[in-house]
């Protein structure tokens, strides 16, 4: 008897049930709340939003819950639902000079205007298994002497201290007439222009830039960098209405920036100078932000008139595989069925079969 | 004035600068039908910019490229449209790398390698195709029995050979060369030479050809040009100009050969 | 227009969206063959699992429009079902199994087996749109290739598979020329199917999300499936018939009854299959 193994409204209706309970877990255990995720599970968070390209650490938090902790999961989840938002305005470019800065360091001077701020950093810490947080604590007071405001000096930028010697090459902004790609909007095309790059990287899967940036490292495109600066902290967002002579803040969002230098020995068209890779997250992303800014940085290498020869280098390989939604739906895919393919490839190669079987008999029996 | 009045390239004034440095500088000459064009010179003698430059690989700062078109007569070739040059590249010319594997598609077996260029001009009868491949590989001396065979498994020396009839095959009016034996051994190099020599009398072939090698120049070329810093030293009959240098750097590059 | 599902627009793309789809399809249509970049947008269900034709779909659908959506040519395989009920729910449209009912079709992997009608259009899921890319991996140049027709490479791979196999290989998503000027991948479609997209009455349209491309063949547009003059193109065949309608004419998929090895073949278009034997039915019983 022929049985179907094609599934149906009920197969699905029954394994949405499945996947509820699966997320849900032991009812016993208390059910997660979205301020639990969104504060103590706050680089998930921040990952989410980042890729996801939506600031918004309440949905994130939805996200994380609903995806039951599979980032890449949240990241798609709030990626189709930022995609149906209606747009009411361009901010303007979101100025870190003015950061009001929690983390701040620089490898390549010991000391800068503003100093070093280590802030709350995984760095330096021994990765031991910590028992104490195995049961919850009750919360500690506030140290009165640490939480003292400090008083706000000004931080300069690190590029800007060497840009002043002219030995870090210049960031000319662009036209800012000229419209600028919107990879929301618009399908990438090759050459990407920078700004596109850049879009495409900073929603790009933090696992394939942290390899890709690696691989440069270890000779696969090397280019020399040094983390200029990273900062963390929040900026403002600002908005200019037509009606108004002045922009207006919205709001403030938390952002990590890395500036990597880059030594360069100049080319036909550039002198020897100090270049730059770029790097930006949402939130605290300090490992995603310093593989955005090695991987920006070679895939220059045109620009700079470097031969590019390693695939970190290469625009179409970089920007066509960095995009986790897009990667893990294509592999993914492949649970689909594929019975038409399959079969008609089983008939080519039973026929193929055959006949070089009917060639062989031809041939011993000469 | 009919098409066999005219050279089918003519090259004017030639110049390709890499920044402040000349590659080549104020080349000029004609090339007629049948007729094959030697340049000599050390690497950075700018030889092979020039083949760039006539090959419509490498756009020139100044000058111009004339080439005799079937239909159009004498046409500059960067003033052609990308479309025009490509069409030309896979019919009227031919591009001898001087390593074959720039040349070949090394996935793809010797037969589809010599068929291509039949194919992309509209050849759609598999078995005249084949036949053509079979052909060719007799005539570059390679046995028909590997005509399905990736190039990979060839010799170097067969793969040139591969390569020269996958170029042959569209019966190009015009083949450029560059160092066409170099990376071969001294044995394999005569057979080729020999083997080019014979190809390109019984075609009727234009050739450009760039050389450090005076040895091939002196057995496949008519002509002579003696380049040196991105300009031409030297020109004539290529007996002349090997047998009797006028130029101080053409004595010491043919005198160097001798003592070699 | 509001949708069926509150919070999001009818058929979930916004109306700016739509007309920008729909100015791809225009583009694509005028240019038979030609893939159109538009800017793909996530939708809610994966890449890979027929966003660009949900998209395409999304943006020429209406309230009267009558769908239906197959995968594998079966109504019924969760993944259709899935799409299906994503428009039943966005758009509140009428659904069908029966292809001579539907004003649109979208499909993965099939043509239906029932000649379609003017005024139908169907609508191809389709994961790598570039016929080009296994041969070119570079999208600047198979651009080039396409557009100075630069097409010997492909003959290329036809010539290798009957040096290698006696035979040309290919046996789904089999590249084809559109109206004598593209070369176009069909989507992974059989062989078996490709005859059908000739001079057909219907719009056929192709929707890649992931690959960022639109494109078409227009009603009644030549497409020939590539091949040598002594080598021409042909389609699967089977012994076998269908073991529920007894079809000979179809595209049979082939199910594993036991684990003995036993089979039996049957139409892999459901709805086809369907309707020969609710005829069978009725012939016997008269
Ligand atoms: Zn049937």
């Amino acid at each position: 008897m022929y049985v179907s193994v094609k599934g149906g409204e009920r197969a699905i209706a029954a394994a949405h049930k499945l996947l509820a309970e699966e997320r849900r877990g032991d009812p016993e255990v208390p059910e997660l709340t979205l301020p639990q995720i969104e504060q103590q599970l706050s680089l998930a968070v921040t990952r989410v939003m980042s890729e996801g390209a939506l600031y918004d650490p309440e949905l994130a938090a939805l996200a994380i819950k609903q995806a039951r902790g599979d980032l890449v999961e949240a990241i798609f989840l709030l990626r189709a639902y930022r995609t149906t938002l209606p747009r009411f305005a361009t901010s303007l470019p979101i100025d870190t000079g003015r950061m009001d800065v929690r983390r701040r360091v620089s490898a390549t001077f010991k000391d800068i205007p503003g100093g070093q701020v280590l802030g709350p950093t995984f760095d330096y810490t021994h990765r031991l298994l910590d028992f104490d947080l195995a049961e919850p604590k009750p919360v500690a007071a506030p140290d009165a002497e640490e939480s003292e405001p400090q008083a706000a000096q000004p931080m300069p930028s690190v590029a800007a201290i060497l840009g002043q010697e002219g030995l870090l090459e210049p960031e000319e902004p662009g036209d800012e007439s000229a419209p600028l790609t919107d990879l929301t909007r618009e399908p990438l095309s090759f050459p990407a222009g920078r700004e596109a790059r850049l879009q495409a990287l900073a929603r790009g899967d933090e696992g394939f830039l942290l390899s890709l940036g690696y691989s440069t490292q270890r000779g696969y495109g090397r280019n020399h960098p040094f983390a200029g600066e990273i900062r963390m902290g929040d900026v403002t967002v600002e908005i200019q209405p037509e009606e108004l002579p002045f922009p207006i803040g919205i709001g403030e969002i938390e952002v990590t920036e890395c500036q990597m230098v880059n030594s360069f020995k100049g080319s036909k068209t550039k002198p020897p100078q100090f270049t730059r890779g770029y790097g930006l997250t949402f939130g605290h992303g300090e490992r995603k932000a310093m593989s955005m800014a090695l991987v920006d940085r070679a895939l220059r290498c045109r620009e700079l008139g470097e031969e590019p020869s390693s695939p970190a280098q290469d625009e179409e390989f970089v920007l066509y595989h960095c995009d986790s939604l897009e990667a893990s739906g294509f592999v993914q895919h492949l649970k689909l069925p594929h019975y038409v393919d399959f079969q008609s490839e089983l008939v080519m190669v039973r026929e193929m079969r055959e006949r070089a079987a009917a060639a062989r008999k031809a041939e011993a029996a000469e | 004035m009919n098409a066999t009045d005219r050279p089918l390239l003519r090259v004017e004034r030639l110049t390709k600068r890499y920044g402040e440095r000349f590659a080549c500088q104020d080349v000029s000459f004609d090339l007629w039908p049948g007729e094959v064009m030697g340049v000599v010179g050390e690497s950075g003698s700018g030889k092979t910019t020039l083949l760039n430059c006539l090959s419509a690989r490498l756009g020139p700062d100044g000058g111009r490229v004339l080439y005799n078109t079937r239909h159009q007569g004498m046409r500059d070739i960067y003033e052609t449209s990308e479309a025009e040059r490509r069409l030309l590249m896979r019919t009227d010319w031919g591009l001898v790398h001087q390593n074959p594997r720039d040349g070949l598609r090394l996935a793809v077996s010797a037969g589809a390698n010599i068929g291509e260029r039949l194919m992309a001009v509209g050849a759609r009868h598999y078995g005249e195709i084949r036949q053509a491949a079979t052909d060719w590989l007799g005539r570059v001396e390679i046995d028909e029995a590997r005509i399905d065979d990736l190039p990979r498994a060839f010799s170097g020396g067969m793969q040139q050979r591969l390569q020269i009839a996958r170029n042959l095959v569209t019966r190009p009016r015009i083949v450029f060369m560059d160092e066409p034996t170099g990376g071969l051994d001294v044995s394999v190099q005569a057979r080729l030479l020999d083997l080019l020599r014979e190809l390109v009398a019984s075609l009727g072939l234009s050739v450009v050809v760039v050389t450090h090698d005076l040895a091939v120049v002196r057995l496949l070329a008519h002509r002579l040009m003696v380049m040196r810093q991105g300009r031409v030293v030297e020109s004539g009959l290529t007996d002349q100009v090997l047998d009797d240098p006028q130029h101080a750097y053409t004595q010491l590059l043919v005198s160097s050969v001798l003592q070699a | 227009m509001s949708g069926t599902e509150t919070g999001y627009n009818y058929a979930y793309l916004d109306e700016q969206t739509k007309r920008m789809l729909r100015r791809v399809i225009l583009k694509a249509v005028a240019i038979p063959g030609y893939q159109v970049p538009f800017g793909n947008r996530e939708m809610p269900m994966p890449h890979g699992w027929g966003t660009g034709g949900i998209q395409v779909t999304a943006s020429i659908i209406g309230p009267d429009d009558v769908l239906k959506v197959i995968d594998q040519g079966a109504d019924d395989t969760t993944n259709a079902v899935s799409i299906r009920s994503f428009f039943a729910k966005t758009a509140g449209v009428a659904t069908t199994t029966r292809t001579e009912e539907a004003t649109i079709v979208q499909t993965r992997h099939r043509i239906p087996e029932k000649p379609l009608k003017e005024g139908q259009i169907l609508v191809y899921q389709v994961p790598i749109p570039e016929p080009l890319r296994w041969l070119e991996p570079r999208e600047t140049e198979t651009r080039k290739m396409h557009a100075l027709s630069e097409y010997g490479i492909m003959h290329v791979r036809l010539y290798e598979d009957i040096a290698t196999h006696g035979r040309i290989a290919t046996s789904y998503d089999y590249p084809v020329q559109v109206n004598e000027r593209y070369i176009m991948r069909p989507s992974p479609i059989p062989k078996f199917d490709n005859p059908k997209m000739d001079m057909n009455p219907a719009l056929q349209l192709f929707g890649a999300g992931r690959e960022k491309r639109i494109y078409a063949v227009p009603p009644y547009t030549k497409v020939k499936s590539l091949d040598f003059d002594d080598h021409p193109f042909e389609v699967q065949r089977w012994d076998e018939s269908c073991a529920l309608c007894g079809a000979t004419d179809s595209f049979l998929d082939e199910i594993v009854t036991s684990d003995r090895g036993d089979r039996m073949f049957v139409c892999s278009d459901s709805d086809y299959c369907g309707d020969r034997q609710a005829a069978r039915r009725k012939e016997a019983a008269e």
